[in-house]
């Protein structure tokens, strides 16, 4: 039930998200999420895209450090409370979150989805079973 | 043919090598003494003529040249033979001051041509060789080096020069090139553009390559020879000594023969200028006894080797350089610490999915000096989280302390990130301007 999401490699110097956009743009790949996890000389930007596997071919043509990770889109209702009860349900099947982050992508305006990464995805997505929807990679590309 | 191209030379008995080296050392001092008033004057000033050079024995009364004399002596103060006599010249790139040019008579550009087909001799190459040449042309002596002792031999000669590395490599393949000649940081180039073009070694029938002109490890070795699918020789020279072919590696890989009878060599002390006995590291100094044009006598090269003597596996009795262990003039001396630039290869080597490419960049802030080692991240040591590339610089600069003594600021950059230039590669930048 997880999703294909890009990390790329970028310097901290002017022009690179830039040059990496641009790549994406030229070869009409749709961002769906993203998240930028930076330090002081580099950044790692973290994407959700509607066709990962032509994304990350034309990056690598593009000369872009790329790879491939397994994470999950579940979908949350967009109201107080609606993250918190996501939370607690991870943390009371004591798993934890390495990072996450929030998505573009939601058919209703009562929902929203977030992009998750957890210390173990298989027991996140047990832990989510019947409580919270989780998208396929499909599902996303048809969204 | 044989193994050998010369093998009356190549595997003559050590007492008739040091006999002949003797009797052409004796012949080449009256020549230049004759001839070149710029090294009769050094000769006058340290009290020597030729009547004291009886032998090899009495090489060590001779004064030193360095690349300082080719400098103060440009363009013609150490030619030893009329103008017109000579058919040919060759420069160095002069990236370290003014140029050096070199001159060549006929016989010289022959006894050179006889050096290089040895290396391609001892590297397996016949007449049934297609010898692909992308050394530069020009100025430079590795393209015309090679190219003349694969002419020599009878290969096929492939005159590409450096560049263009997709078409190299696609004349490589329709051409079915056997042995390719150029410098190693092109060849480790060459290796990852195959690649990057989707091909194999496979695809290629190269079974060997001839590489020299800049420093390189025992790990680029080992990395261009799997991606290649070749064996890798080393081969040695300066354009002041004539180029490439003054040491030619053999199958054995343990060292470099060094052409005895065009070459004496010694090892000194660079801060003395005492002959130190084989074995010991030291700076290689050389003595050209068959050149006519341009006759160096106890040439300073300032790279760092040892000797070593005995008949090697291959059956030759040529001695052996190692692989010059650094050159005392591109060492860097950071806060008070020497570094050569071939340390911090063989350690990011050393991480095994550590690109060899890198940068070293030295500057200066507060007086003090800065360090830092710019490294291209391969896909290979890549990964998702912030933490794990922060570890891996942490543990780069780690063995980087634990090898060069200080510390160094890794910073792991894009790929193909850092210029590569087809030729050599500029490793370092120093903006210290400490001179």
């Amino acid at each position: 039930m997880s999703i294909k999401q890009l990390s790329i490699f970028a310097e901290n110097r002017p022009g690179r998200l830039n040059n990496i956009t641009h790549l994406l743009a030229v070869n009409g790949i749709n961002i769906r999420a993203m998240s930028v996890a930076d330090t002081k000389d580099f950044g790692i930007l973290r994407l959700i895209v509607n066709d990962a596997d032509k994304a990350v071919a034309a990056l690598r043509e593009g000369g872009c450090a790329v790879t491939v990770s397994k994470v999950l889109a579940i979908r949350i209702e967009d109201k107080p409370g609606g993250l918190a009860g996501a939370m607690q349900v991870l943390y009371d099947n004591n798993v934890s979150v390495e990072y996450m982050y929030s998505a573009f992508v939601s058919e209703k305006n009562s929902e929203a989805y977030l992009i998750l990464r957890a210390d173990s995805n298989e027991s996140a997505e047990q832990a989510f079973e019947g409580r919270y929807k989780l998208l396929t990679q499909d599902e996303l590309l048809k969204m | 043919m044989g193994k050998y191209w010369n093998e009356e030379m190549e595997c003559m008995e050590p007492d008739k090598m040091r006999q002949l080296q003797s009797e052409r050392l004796v012949k080449q001092v009256k020549h230049v003494w004759d001839n070149v008033p710029y090294y009769r004057k050094k000769m006058e000033e340290k009290g020597v003529t030729p009547d004291d050079i009886k032998g090899i024995e009495d090489l060590h009364k001779l004064p030193f040249l360095s690349k300082a004399d080719l400098r103060d002596a440009y363009p013609f103060g150490l030619l030893a033979k009329p103008l017109s006599e000579c058919v040919r010249i060759h420069s160095t790139s002069g990236t370290t001051g003014k140029r050096v040019v070199a001159f060549y008579t006929q016989h010289d550009i022959d006894l050179w041509n006889d050096c290089t087909a040895r290396a391609i001799t001892a590297a397996g190459g016949t007449k049934e060789d297609v010898v692909q040449v992308c050394y530069g042309y020009g100025l430079f002596t590795g393209g015309a080096g090679l190219d003349g002792g694969s002419h020599k031999v009878g290969c096929l000669t492939l005159p590409m020069s450096s560049g263009n590395t997709e078409r190299q490599i696609q004349f490589m393949e329709d051409l079915g090139a056997t042995i390719i000649c150029c410098t190693p940081s092109y060849a480790a180039y060459i290796g990852e553009t195959v690649k990057k073009m989707g091909k194999s070694p496979d695809d290629l029938k190269l079974k060997a390559g001839i590489f020299g002109a800049e420093p390189w490890t025992e790990e680029m070795r080992h990395e261009i020879e799997k991606s290649l699918g070749i064996k890798a020789y080393d081969i040695y020279g300066l354009t002041e000594t004539s180029g490439p072919g003054v040491a030619f590696e053999c199958e054995c890989q343990t060292g470099m023969h060094i052409n005895e009878d065009n070459f004496i060599a010694e090892i000194i002390d660079p801060d003395t200028g005492e002959p130190l006995p084989d074995g010991t590291k030291g700076e290689l100094v050389f003595t050209s006894i068959t050149k006519e044009a341009f006759p160096l006598l106890r040439y300073r090269t300032r790279d760092i080797c040892v000797l070593t003597r005995g008949k090697c596996a291959c059956g030759r009795t040529l001695v052996k350089m190692a692989k010059p262990m650094g050159r005392s003039d591109d060492m860097l001396i950071i806060r008070g610490v020497n570094v050569f630039p071939s340390q911090i290869e063989t350690v990011l080597l050393k991480h095994s999915n550590a690109s060899p490419n890198y940068q070293i960049v030295v500057g200066r802030e507060n007086n003090n000096d800065t360090f830092e080692i710019r490294v291209e991240l391969t896909e290979e040591m890549f990964s998702d989280t912030i933490r794990s590339i922060e570890e891996l610089e942490k543990k780069i600069a780690g063995d980087m302390h634990t090898v060069l003594g200080i510390k160094a600021k890794i910073r792991l950059v894009e790929p193909n990130s850092i210029p590569r230039s087809e030729g050599k590669a500029k490793r370092v930048i120093d903006t210290r301007n400490l001179v």
